[in-house]
């Protein structure tokens, strides 16, 4: 096989992967700590690229501010949500809280399409993103490279905040076991509107370089992350965040190669495919390939 | 539980030993009064609008029954095994596909659907017996992935189902030499679901729905819903419970669908995913998931509902504001609504039935008389 196509290839799955991985750590994040699939997460990104679209199309706010004021609208996403839909459940049956965050995510999308437009709508790119780099002798857009980038320092970041915080630990422990976390005075209103919070700024971020990708933002656009997010989680191990981001960068792998492998009349079937394998990994190994605090809990 | 509890009304001993006695066919008949109210109230607004003659009416309320059919399978096995279904809508999409494929002329199948498989063209059964069997393909396909996900609940268990609802949709929307692919699937003939085809299909399902919940397969789906542990330690078989449930479901769900496409005439793989989930399950969240009675009177409410805010849109499009889907919007609120002050829905999960009438009846007369 040619370097180069080889380089071109690992290039795209890292940005991809690390797109992914972004991803599916904001939908680990709260479901660790509440066991709550969020539908809506979807929405929160959609939200991010709107305020994305808005400030780079009508305003002349510079690129660093307006980047930090997307992860302002991304905070205040998650911290709002948690309010205002999921909290009145704190306690509820699973079930409830599911039905309740795919409401929501009807609400916000239909919002989008009646108070902003049912057609998309193009972003405006700060120029540098797509400006061409040559590495190693492949020539690449900046803005996956600068994907990658991001996604190591959050990585790190949060890796930094989990292990070494007192915030971090409660967390941890929370998502291991909330009833015994909170008999040990860890907070529980804290802890989750924190995760919510996080979920939020990694949407935001998810945001910005997704519309970067496709150069437009439109009311349903949350769909398609949502899934990968889904997908990856299972792949990796939904109770553990390390494993979310190894779903998150071997989706990108598996979905690399079978665009590659596949025949073309095969490849309108590639995501029947991934959910297959979903299926497969829910029912043959649920765990994931991460364990993390996971507990069995089928019957049969 | 509400056969289990069934309480006898309070009196003197001779009248309780009397009561005692006659207490097996009271609670026998109390019991299937339910089927006969809510078959009869079904009845009654169906010869009513036959009886008026209003073709658009007529329309509205063939197209709610459907609607209904579609709740009944649903509540089946999600309200008896509390366990989200979302791969319910892709039963409906295939027994829509399925049917409206045998009941199609061959010719008609070698004009609108030139991709069409040779072996499936050649396929022609008259309209009840295409109903039947796109309903028993679409058994045929739960009977076969459903098996190993039957082990599973809660969170795990509702990802499984929502992964398998798009792989329905993905495998019913690119399958060109089947569906159609991505394009619309016109079947090409008059409409051959009459008001009284569904009426009368609707009957026969409120009647078996209500039945399966109280066979003694529903009473051990229920009890697995209610605590799953004690179930299995009453020597319960909980996988195959289940599986019985989510397969006579998908029959529902399959024949529903066959009414469906042979009401509606044109469908495509779109038609069976999130929006017409999102309509299933606010029905029955909004009426209440444990009862049969909570499907119907859910359906029922939310297609009032859904017609009055429809014309609410077109009043306010005419006005020059864009407004569709504020349908779905405060539907969507009233289900956040229902869930977080009355997460058993209209009915509270208990069905409504002769005595429970007159007890509300009695109930309201003595507020009166105060």
């Amino acid at each position: 096989m040619n370097l180069d196509i080889l380089i071109e290839f690992a290039i795209n799955v890292l940005s991809m992967g690390s797109l992914y991985a972004l991803i599916s750590l904001g939908l680990v994040f709260i479901f660790g700590i509440c066991q709550l699939i969020n539908f809506a997460y979807g929405e929160y990104i959609t939200i991010s690229a709107y305020a994305f679209y808005f400030m780079s199309v009508f305003t002349n706010i510079p690129w660093p501010i307006m980047f930090l004021l997307i992860i302002l609208v991304g905070v205040g996403v998650g911290y709002l949500s948690e309010l205002v839909a999921f909290r009145p459940f704190r306690g509820r049956s699973l079930d409830a809280l599911l039905v309740s965050s795919f409401a929501i995510s009807v609400i916000l999308q239909r919002i989008f399409q009646i108070g902003i437009s049912p057609r998309s709508k193009a972003v405006s790119v700060p120029a540098f993103f797509n400006l061409n780099v040559s590495l190693f002798g492949v020539i690449t857009p900046l803005r996956n490279l600068l994907l990658i980038g991001v996604t190591l320092i959050l990585l790190v970041v949060l890796l930094i905040i989990m292990k070494r915080t007192p915030l971090g630990i409660a967390m941890r422990g929370a998502s291991e076991n909330f009833v015994t976390a909170r008999l040990m005075g860890v907070p529980a209103n804290l802890v989750i509107s924190v995760a919510f919070i996080i979920s939020g700024i990694l949407a935001a971020v998810v945001a910005v370089f997704w519309s970067v990708r496709t150069g437009s933002v439109e009311p349903f656009m949350g769909a398609t992350p949502l899934l990968v997010g889904f997908i990856a989680i299972v792949i990796g191990g939904m109770h553990s965040l390390v494993g979310s981001v190894i779903g998150g960068y071997l989706y990108a792998l598996v979905a690399n190669v079978l665009s590659l492998v596949l025949p073309t009349s095969l490849l309108s079937y590639r995501d029947a495919i991934m959910f297959v394998i979903v299926i497969s990994f829910l029912v043959l190994k649920p765990e994931g390939l991460v364990r993390g605090s996971y507990e069995e809990e089928r019957v049969g | 539980m509400s056969v289990l509890s069934h309480k006898s009304p309070q009196g003197n001993a001779l009248s309780v030993i009397s009561i005692k006695k006659s207490e097996a066919y009271f609670s026998f008949a109390n019991k299937w009064s339910t089927v006969v109210i809510l078959v009869g109230i079904l009845a009654i607004i169906g010869s009513f609008i036959w009886w008026l003659n209003m073709p658009l009416i007529e329309d509205m309320f063939t197209s709610s029954t459907i609607t209904l059919i579609m709740v009944l399978g649903f509540q089946l096995y999600m309200g008896n095994s509390g366990i989200l279904n979302w791969s319910y809508v892709g039963y409906i999409g295939i027994g829509a596909f399925a049917s409206a494929i045998f009941s199609m002329d061959p010719d008609v199948k070698a004009l609108q659907l030139p991709t069409m498989y040779p072996f499936l063209v050649d396929l022609h059964l008259p309209f009840p017996l295409a109903l039947i069997g796109g309903a028993l393909f679409a058994t045929l396909i739960a009977a076969i992935v459903a098996w190993p996900l039957m082990r599973l609940s809660d969170s795990v268990g509702a990802i499984t189902q929502f992964a398998l609802l798009i792989v329905f949709n993905v495998i019913l929307s690119q399958w060109s030499e089947v569906t159609n692919g991505p394009r619309t699937f016109t079947l090409g003939h008059s409409r051959q679901t009459t008001l009284w085809a569904a009426l009368v299909v609707a009957i026969f399902v409120i009647a078996a729905v209500y039945y399966y919940k109280e066979s003694s397969l529903g009473l051990k789906l229920r009890a697995t819903r209610d605590d799953r542990y004690a179930a299995r330690s009453s020597g319960i078989n909980l996988v195959a419970t289940r599986y019985v449930g989510y397969v006579i479901s998908a029959f529902i769900g399959g024949f529903a669908g066959g009414l469906f496409s042979h009401y509606i005439l044109s469908i495509t793989a779109a038609s069976f995913y999130m929006q017409e989930l999102f309509v299933v399950l606010s029905m029955l969240v909004i009426g209440g998931t444990m009862s049969v009675s909570g499907a119907f009177f859910g359906t029922l409410v939310v297609t009032l509902a859904r017609q009055g805010l429809r014309q609410v849109e077109l009043g306010l499009t005419k006005s020059g504001f864009e407004a569709s889907g504020t349908t779905e919007i405060v539907l969507a609120i009233f289900m956040i609504i229902f869930l977080i002050w009355r997460p058993r829905g209209i009915t509270g999960g208990s069905e409504l039935s002769w005595s429970s009438i007159t007890k509300l009846c009695r109930r309201v007369f003595r507020r009166g008389s105060n």
